[in-house]
């Protein structure tokens, strides 16, 4: 990944991301993970958002945070949205309206919600006609704008407002769809997993799915502050925890390789990431359901490690 | 009067309308398949297939994406157009505000068919009048020739307007009907539809704005006002649009209304789309019996011409409203509720009597509309009806 | 601010020459601030990276100022330096 190498310093001097005076949470990460993507481009980019916590704290008008053209329309749009406007710009150049050698990188940013559930068609779609664009999937896990929904992102055993633990159910019963295997089924050029916490790894990430023409997809963790329970400063720790246990493993698949990025020196147990956040309190002394996750969370693990080094399409 | 021999091809409505497109060369076409405007969709992508148009022709993966596709395309500047019909209308219906609301010029024929359940895939107008409020201007046509050339106003009539526009046929009564249509060349139509000049373009990178904020309850009302003054000025754009296709092409297009033999008359029958022609017939035969009856077809149903229908039908003993689609309010149904609430400032005003027809694509036939005609002039005399009478249906 | 009629607002709901949000002021959600130890501070950007209201600004590669108005008193800027060099302050009300 040296090529696509960025020092933070020389990021710093383009420091293009959210303006302040967003209303995003205190202690969200997203604006954080914003700033990486926006910064991590060398040309200048157009931004579509889909529904959701980061286009509602950002855009409460007439104040916008954003220093690039961005629109949002709808929830479940996002990527059908960004290929219009990616359209536009090839019709554009075709017909000599925009010159041959003007570079714009297209950005679509989602929630689990808008990418998962809602959105997936629309995304689905985007990606088969082969639009030149690149998804952000900020991924906290469960309908946050509306209130810790679940969504399917939410992890088996969370606590959310519709699986909630009760005396009965110990919070959410199925386990979570993996996005960025179904992107990759699609035979996506590029996708893949990264975190906020993981700074270099994930805006190397950014910077080679820039330079890969077609449809890219990043799922990046973002931990939430009120849906996840912990403290507003651990938002970048927790993400990191998620890494080092190996629940959020930090891999990618170019034209269908895979490679993971990312070893933790040591695999810690998926409990320590679990017990940091009030959505799986209910677990802490369910002994059985932490080895079922810790079991899940080590056969995704054991496949990836399989499946390092080899192409799969 | 003809100003030149206008080269006459025939066309079915589909086919008019995908060949108005062909020679108004959009920039984007983004478009999911559906009964019975399929066709549209066909014809166009066989056109760029053998590069008869330079477009980006979009084959989403459904109307929601269509809508979505044409609203980036457009907000970035590009002239765009779609077609679609029913259950996509419905699928697209979220979209539709999106798109008004951002002001996008985008241009959709619409074949108009009922909507499911039951399913069917025939005309009527239910399609249509889910959409009636969605902030698009809605222009229904006759037949296939009118189709041609409303396509190409619509797209002007939009630009102008920074207001989508829907161009609407009914389901295979003219979307499939093969009629002689009088083409302009490509190049006038060209020169007539000039380029657009967005409000605005998110491609703009040097002066980046944002398009889709969230508005509080401290601004979103002062958005939609300013969204209506769109709508209220768009009328005179579409008189405007229309005088000078007429004027330049030897037309005479209706902008608003299309009137026929209501000079003399003394009732009225009111109707949009395909039936209007079953009328005019079914008035010629019944003026030969001494009914001094007159037709009002609405062209332009949105936005609603009201001043126009107040002044035209006030004159008349009682009026015949016919729709093509039902409410559900028990009220009947859409536009003879909008024509009674346009009449309503007069002091005398006709009787109103609302015939709900054609649902589901049942014929309309000339025994039909003699059968209106009948009611009406009963009406006149004094008889009385229910406030809605269903026309055409085993009782 | 006073509130725009609709007259006065773009058309099509849109808003120009943004950003426009740093007229809005963030700063008072917090109870916490961060008091900043130059003496300690590597410049290592962490702290400019992690921190969610762009408050820490950079100038010439280095950390400049913190612009406190915005600040909702995270914390993250603390938790993540490596040096120490940020420590979070009740606000004195």
């Amino acid at each position: 990944m040296k090529k696509n190498f960025i020092s933070l310093k020389e990021l710093s001097e383009r420091n293009i991301g959210l303006a302040p005076g967003h209303r995003a949470c205190a202690g969200c990460p997203f604006p954080s993970i914003v700033r990486m993507v926006l910064s991590a481009s060398d040309n200048p980019v157009v931004v579509a958002n889909a529904t959701g916590c980061l286009e509602v704290t950002s855009t409460i008008f007439p104040y916008s945070a954003w220093p690039v053209p961005w629109i949002h329309s709808a929830f479940e749009n996002v990527a059908a949205t960004i290929a219009g406007i990616e359209t536009a710009f090839r019709v554009f150049k075709k017909r000599g309206i925009i010159p041959e050698n003007k570079k714009i990188n297209f950005i679509a940013f989602g929630g689990d919600g808008a990418t998962y559930d809602i959105g997936l068609q629309a995304l689905s779609g985007a990606i088969e006609r082969g639009h030149n664009f690149l998804y952000i999937l900020y991924d906290n896990q469960a309908y946050m704008n509306t209130g810790i929904q679940r969504s399917s992102a939410t992890p088996f055993g969370a606590n959310t407002t519709t699986s909630p633990a009760g005396k009965v159910i110990p919070g959410k019963l199925q386990d979570r769809k993996d996005i960025t295997e179904i992107i990759a089924a699609h035979g996506t050029p590029y996708v893949a997993q990264a975190s906020p916490s993981h700074f270099y790894d994930f805006i190397s990430k950014i910077r080679k799915a820039f330079e890969i023409k077609g449809p890219k997809f990043i799922a990046v963790l973002s931990p939430c502050v009120p849906g996840w329970g912990y403290r507003e400063n651990e938002s970048i720790e927790i993400a990191k925890l998620a890494v080092e246990t190996c629940f959020w493993p930090l891999y990618e698949i170019e034209h269908g390789v895979y490679k993971l990025t990312y070893k933790p020196a040591k695999k810690l147990p998926v409990r320590i990431w679990l017990e940091k956040q009030e959505r799986f309190k209910h677990l802490i002394n369910r002994e059985e359901l932490i080895t079922e996750i810790q079991k899940k969370v080590d056969e995704k693990w054991e496949r990836l490690l399989n499946l390092d080094g080899k192409k799969i399409f | 009067m003809k100003l030149k021999n206008l080269k006459k091809l025939a066309l079915t409505g589909n086919e008019a309308a995908a060949y108005a497109m062909k020679q108004i060369n959009p920039d984007v076409v983004a478009a999911y398949p559906i009964t019975p405007s399929t066709e549209i969709v066909q014809i166009f992508s066989k056109y760029v297939a053998d590069g008869e148009v330079d477009t980006e022709f979009v084959p989403v993966e459904s109307e929601h994406s269509a809508m979505s596709v044409c609203i980036g395309a457009s907000a970035a500047g590009a002239r765009v157009m779609t077609a679609t019909a029913s259950q996509g209308l419905a699928l697209m219906h979220e979209m539709l505000y999106i798109a008004s609301s951002l002001r996008l010029p985008i241009v959709m024929v619409v074949g108009n068919r009922a909507l499911s359940a039951p399913i069917n895939i025939h005309a009527d107008h239910s399609d249509a009048m889910g959409s009636r409020d969605s902030g698009w201007m809605q222009m229904f046509c006759e037949n296939p020739n009118e189709v041609y050339h409303t396509v190409i106003m619509a797209v002007k009539i939009a630009e102008k307007a920074n207001l989508p526009c829907m161009v609407e046929m009914d389901g295979f009564i003219t979307t499939h009907e093969m009629e002689m249509v009088e083409t302009l060349d490509d190049k006038e139509v060209q020169e007539f539809v000039k380029k657009r000049i967005p409000l605005y373009s998110v491609l703009n990178v040097e002066e980046p704005i944002t398009i889709g904020a969230l508005d509080l309850f401290d601004y979103y009302f002062e958005h939609k006002r300013g969204q209506v003054e769109a709508v209220f000025k768009a009328k005179k754009i579409i008189s405007e649009v229309v005088k000078e296709y007429n004027t330049k092409f030897g037309f005479n297009f209706p902008d608003f209304v299309e009137e026929y033999e209501t000079e003399d008359a003394e009732i009225c029958v009111v109707a949009m789309s395909s039936a209007a022609g079953t009328l005019k017939e079914a008035i010629d035969l019944k003026r030969e019996s001494g009914i001094k009856i007159g037709l009002i077809r609405i062209k332009t149903f949105r936005p609603f011409p009201y001043e126009i229908l107040r002044e035209r039908l006030r004159k008349f003993k009682a009026v015949g409203v016919m729709d093509r689609a039902e409410t559900m309010s028990t009220l009947g149904g859409p536009l003879s509720i909008e024509i009674k609430a346009s009449l309503y400032p007069l002091d005398k005003k006709p009787v109103i009597q609302n015939f709900i027809f054609g649902l589901g694509g049942r014929e309309f036939s000339l025994e039909d509309a003699f059968h209106v005609i009948e009611i009406i002039e009963n009406i006149k005399k004094g008889k009385k009806y229910d406030d809605v009478l269903y026309i055409g249906i085993r009782e | 601010m006073k509130l725009k009629n609709w007259k006065e607002l773009p058309e099509g709901a849109i808003i120009k020459n943004t950003p426009t949000s740093p007229e809005f002021k963030t700063g008072e959600w917090k109870t916490k601030e961060p008091y900043y130890h130059a003496e300690k501070c590597t410049h290592c950007l962490l702290c400019w990276l992690y921190c969610p209201d762009s408050v820490i600004t950079v100038k010439n590669k280095k950390i400049d100022v913190f612009l406190l108005e915005y600040c909702k008193g995270c914390g993250i800027c603390a938790k993540i330096c490596p040096v120490n060099a940020i420590e979070m302050r009740e606000v004195e009300l």
